[in-house]
């Protein structure tokens, strides 16, 4: 049957609130909503907590479990060790109403504003021809539940209440993307309102939104960056001319992300300090001076990489190896935001503008 | 307790509670109208259950296979729902189907495609043809999705030409309607509280539709969220409108028994549509074995044949695992009650000795990756364990089938979704809710608008109402004497899913009237802890006379009906009786208590019943009605000549 666990849960509301230790029983085979759900059954009933489906497509239950934000619903306890505490905490990036429930009304107003698929005035409906091969481009991001959790993991905006006005976040990324994938929307000018309107230039690619998202989605590889990309390139064609000339494939030395690309994904080392660090950047000389004269043409795609987990397979982010309270960055504690300009492989658009 | 309460107070055409599909397109319609129109839903914006749905939305629009049509759909869902369907609802929903559904196309919904280009559409248990339109197996997210977008695109008109979003569509998120209010017979508003904050809102508005999804929440294992308790099926009752089909629950035949993390999580039926087998602990695909009478034509008899029909289905006839749910679920009930079920209680569906991990992981992606992330299940390798879930109410609010108003002595109220009843008779075919939200959610959108139109005047709330909805439902958190709202709700569904579950009998049921009415008083008295604020217990406790009042009406109407059809199985009536067929058992709101009526169901229309054979009708029509049939055939047949 079960056994006791410990778990260390933010109690609390917008005008402060702290951790706070219970045991509980856990059963074979549980997740960390079912715990919760124990919870409230048993010593605290009015914690407060949102779920819908547990079965990972409501995208209701997203929480911080051990400082990584995830879905309570999609944890299994058998992920943690007998004897370890679990600690969770709510979303970070949203204001908090109680306990593990955020204002998370941000992303609402930002889906809003986001130019909805605009139909082909010709096609009646039932007439709509689309190949497979063509949707399901879009299908990927539609899968989204709209969990959050990439807007939340977002460096832009964690931590960062400031840049929140002007930045739409990876899930409003992705809608664009799908909906400048769609085959038959009839707007034609997603990418340059990406760039403008919703902040698109201040994402430097970091993947940590890829990292976070529970439904898999390639948010940074298939979605941002092919929408970057094609920005970039309408906006400077001399430019790209010029760089291929210049510069070979191959014979330029690549920006890196964590590391290098050649052995597929890359499991981090100690050489890190056992301290998480995938912020983007490139550690390489020549390649920072590219960025800094503008767009590094020859970047390559970055490789997804591996967390860097220890040698029990998990990420060192409990909360009791911390010295402070609420969780601590997925980024890493070596990142300090905004990111120093030479570590960014794109150049934010205003900086573009002062070169011409 | 503080002395003053403050509410707050909006004004709307129409408010529309829920939203789920149903809800979602009845306020796209209502705001088409011109309405100014509500929506309000107990979790956020695009939460609702919909998202939930996997496997597809029923539309005979021929893209598969031509030979498919409204008439053969309308065929289906009446054979399905053993033709205690209202036949009018199961005609306009085949008919109408095929247009809400390229609608969403108008959207930006992404169907996946046939090699032409067209929508592509799958099989499903109950359905002639390839005839549900899906997207992988995440159809009911790409559907309340697509609303949900399509509400924004018309909140960026509204900004265009009117400078706000919400000038004329406004979605309140995460609150709870508790209470309607009316002006005599007319309804004149809803009362609710925001979740976050514990406020009070009142909606004053002349028409509301309820779409506000079902009742499992009452139910052990069942597949449905915490937002399942039943609350449009009370709130209709308290306003003096009517409910049907009560006693016909759906129990999904396929729900995961083990982990438990995964309990109650349905495996699609696409899982069997794409070959899944069932198998008791002997290894036996016990199917052939449960091949009722009536479907004997249909299903194949040896497993040879059943498995040609997956390449080819003009030539053989489909696979007993395709059988309606019903029948399905009550199968595996007994093979596990003859102790040939799995450990956990269930039995074995495999899949994984049967198609390729690569072909598994392609047509059935997330159900791959679920089992995969919940449980560590990879059910390319290992077979799962299943049985039968609570899972749909086709019972809910009696509606006139054309414009979704509901019946009773109440104007202005309109139902639409799975908190209507009479379009599944007494079983779902899958596939068949999601069509049924838009269709329904449609009308009842449509004609709350023009009924908000023809108005002469506004009703008007009464003070008193008011103040008795608030203090109802702040006396829980009032109390500090009472039971735990949790306590009551696993006692609530330990009656119900003993006592009034998938396989019922009368000593039981009688029985569980008696416990229900035990717990109508301590539910009377329940106590919740803490504040106002996002407080889960006090939420608990005011669904809780919600879901006791429904469940109350399962019980009574499961009790009467002498006879096993659909998703009502009675171990002591186990046939289907043709004098039951003719009877809907209509509950209603006496003061307190539920009152249970029969009233006869609509004769079905000439056109329509001839689409059947007299062989087929005979199993399910008295010899009165199979006479009528034979003078309307032999009528037909003279003015031919
Ligand atoms: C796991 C699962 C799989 C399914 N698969 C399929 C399938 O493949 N095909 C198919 O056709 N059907 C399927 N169904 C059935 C189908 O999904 C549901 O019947 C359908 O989604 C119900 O939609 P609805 O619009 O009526 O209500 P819902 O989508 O459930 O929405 C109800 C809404 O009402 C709101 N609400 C409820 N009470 C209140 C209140 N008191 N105050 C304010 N708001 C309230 C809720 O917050 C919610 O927004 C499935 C169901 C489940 C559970
Ligand atoms: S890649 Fe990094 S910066 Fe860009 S959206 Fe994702 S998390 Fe934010
Ligand atoms: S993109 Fe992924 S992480 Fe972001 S909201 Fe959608 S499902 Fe969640
Ligand atoms: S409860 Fe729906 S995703 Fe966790």
């Amino acid at each position: 049957m079960g056994t006791k666990r410990q778990f260390r849960i933010w109690r609390g509301d917008e005008s402060g609130g702290d951790l706070q230790d219970y045991t509980v029983e856990v059963n074979e085979g549980e997740v960390v909503l079912d715990v919760i759900h124990r919870l409230q059954a048993t010593d605290a009933p009015d914690l407060a907590c949102r779920w819908n489906c547990k079965a990972g497509k409501c995208g209701s239950c997203s929480m911080e479990i051990n400082g990584m934000p995830r879905l309570g619903c999609m944890t299994r306890m058998s992920t943690f060790g007998e004897t370890d505490t679990v600690t969770v905490t709510p979303l970070r990036t949203f204001p908090i109403i109680r306990d593990l429930v955020t204002d998370v009304s941000f992303n609402y107003e930002k889906a809003r504003e986001t130019p909805a698929f605009a139909p082909p005035e010709d096609v009646a409906p039932g007439d709509y021809r689309m190949q497979q091969v063509d949707v399901e481009r879009s299908q990927e991001f539609r899968k989204c539940i709209e969990c959050f959790l990439c807007q939340n993991t977002c460096h832009v905006i964690r931590d960062h209440e400031e840049n929140k006005h002007a930045f739409a976040g990876p899930r409003y990324f992705i809608r664009a993307a799908e909906l400048d994938m769609h085959p038959l929307d009839t707007k034609t000018d997603r990418k340059e309102y990406a760039q403008a309107e919703q902040g698109l230039g201040l994402c430097n690619i970091t993947k940590c939104c890829t990292e976070v998202c529970p439904e898999h989605i390639k948010i940074t590889d298939n979605g941002i960056i092919p929408m970057k990309e094609r920005v970039v390139d309408r906006r400077y064609d001399p430019l790209v001319w010029l760089g291929s000339k210049i510069f070979r494939r191959g014979q330029v030395p690549q920006t890196s992300v964590t590391s290098g690309r050649s052995s597929g994904p890359v499991h981090a080392s100690a050489g890190h300090g056992g301290v998480h660090s995938h912020a983007g950047g490139s550690h390489d000389p020549r390649a920072e001076v590219q960025t800094q004269s503008g767009v590094n043409w020859h970047r390559e795609v970055p490789h997804p990489t591996a967390p860097a987990v220890d040698d029990r397979g998990r990420l060192p982010l409990t909360e009791l190896t911390f010295d402070r309270a609420a969780a601590p960055s997925p980024f890493g504690d070596d990142v300090t935001f905004p990111l120093p300009p030479e570590h960014l492989n794109f150049a934010h658009p205003t900086q573009d503008e002062q070169q011409h | 307790m503080t002395t003053t309460t403050r509410i707050e107070r909006h004004h709307y055409d129409v408010v529309v509670i829920g939203a789920g599909g149903a809800g979602l397109r009845a306020a796209i319609e209502a705001r088409l109208a011109g309405k100014k129109t509500a929506i309000i839903s107990k979790s956020l914006f695009g939460k609702a259950h919909t998202v939930m749905a996997e496997g597809g939305a029923a539309a005979a629009m021929g893209n598969v296979n031509s030979r498919d049509n409204w008439q053969v759909h309308f065929r289906d869902t009446m054979r399905g729902g053993k033709f205690l369907n209202n036949f009018r609802m199961a005609e306009l929903h085949a008919k109408e189907s095929p247009h809400r559904i390229w609608e969403l196309e108008t959207y930006g919904a992404l169907f996946d495609r046939t090699k032409d280009g067209k929508i592509s559409q799958r099989n499903f248990g109950g359905h002639e043809y390839p005839r549900l339109a899906h997207v992988g197996d995440r159809t009911g997210l790409e559907l309340i999705r697509t609303l949900q977008q399509k509400i924004v695109s018309l909140q960026q008109e509204d900004k265009r030409d009117h400078g706000d979003y919400e000038a004329r569509i406004k979605v309140f998120a995460e609150t709870t309607i508790t209470e309607l209010l009316l002006d005599g017979d007319r309804v004149a508003g809803a009362f609710g509280y925001y979740r976050e904050s514990g406020e009070f809102i009142l909606l004053e508005a002349p028409a509301v539709v309820l779409a506000t999804g079902g009742v499992g929440r009452s139910y052990k294992v069942t597949s449905n969220s915490w937002e399942y308790t039943g609350d449009g099926h009370a709130l209709a009752l308290r306003a003096g409108a009517t409910l049907i089909n009560m006693e016909f629950l759906q129990f999904h035949p396929t729900g995961m028994v083990w982990p438990p993390s995964v309990k109650g999580i349905l495996v699609t039926e696409s899982v069997r549509g794409d070959g899944g087998v069932l198998k008791n602990s002997d290894g036996k695909r016990f199917m052939f074995d449960y091949v009722p009478d009536v479907f004997r034509k249909q299903y194949a008899e040896t497993e040879e044949e059943a498995d040609r029909w997956y390449t080819d289905p003009d030539n053989n006839r489909r696979p007993p695992e395709l059988l309606p749910r019903d029948e399905v679920a009550r199968a595996i009930n007994s093979e596990v009650k003859a102790g040939r079920g799995t450990p956990a209680g269930g039995v074995y569906l495999d899949i994984a000795s049967r198609r390729s991990a690569e072909e598994i992981r392609r047509r059935l992606p997330s159900m791959y990756h679920q089992f995969k992330e919940l449980a560590d299940v990879d059910i390319t390798k290992e077979p799962m364990e299943v049985g039968p879930t609570c899972h749909y109410v086709m019972g809910g609010v009696e509606v006139d089938p054309d414009s979704g108003a509901a019946y009773g002595h109440v104007r202005g109220l309109f139902a639409a979704g799975e908190v209507s009843g009479g379009m599944h008779g007494s079983n779902r075919l899958g596939g068949n809710s999601l069509s049924d939200l838009l269709v329904f959610g449609k009308r009842a959108g449509g004609h709350a608008a023009s009924y908000a139109d023809q108005l002469t005047s506004r009703p008007t709330i009464a003070v008193g109402a008011v103040e008795a909805a608030v203090e109802t439902a702040l006396a829980p958190l009032q109390r500090d004497t009472g039971e735990n709202p949790y306590t009551l709700q696993q006692d609530l569904q330990a009656v119900m899913g003993d006592l009034v579950g998938i396989i019922r009998r009368e000593g039981e049921l009688a029985d569980a009237l008696v416990r229900l009415t035990e717990l109508r008083e301590r539910v009377a008295k329940v106590s919740a802890a803490g504040g106002r604020r996002y407080n889960p217990g006090w939420h608990l406790a005011l669904d809780l006379r919600n879901m006791l009042v429904v469940s109350e009406c399962t019980a009574k109407a499961a009790l009467e009906r002498q006879e096993s059809r659909g998703g009502h199985t009675r171990e002591d009536y186990p046939a289907m009786d043709p004098k039951w067929r003719q009877v809907n058992l209509v509950c209603s709101l006496d003061g307190d208590a539920v009152r249970l009526t029969h009233k006869p169901l609509p004769t079905m229309r000439g056109e329509l019943i001839s689409l059947f054979d007299r062989t087929e009708l005979s199993k399910y029509l008295t010899d009165e009605e199979l006479a009528d049939f034979d003078a309307l055939v032999a009528h037909a047949e003279e003015a031919g000549k």
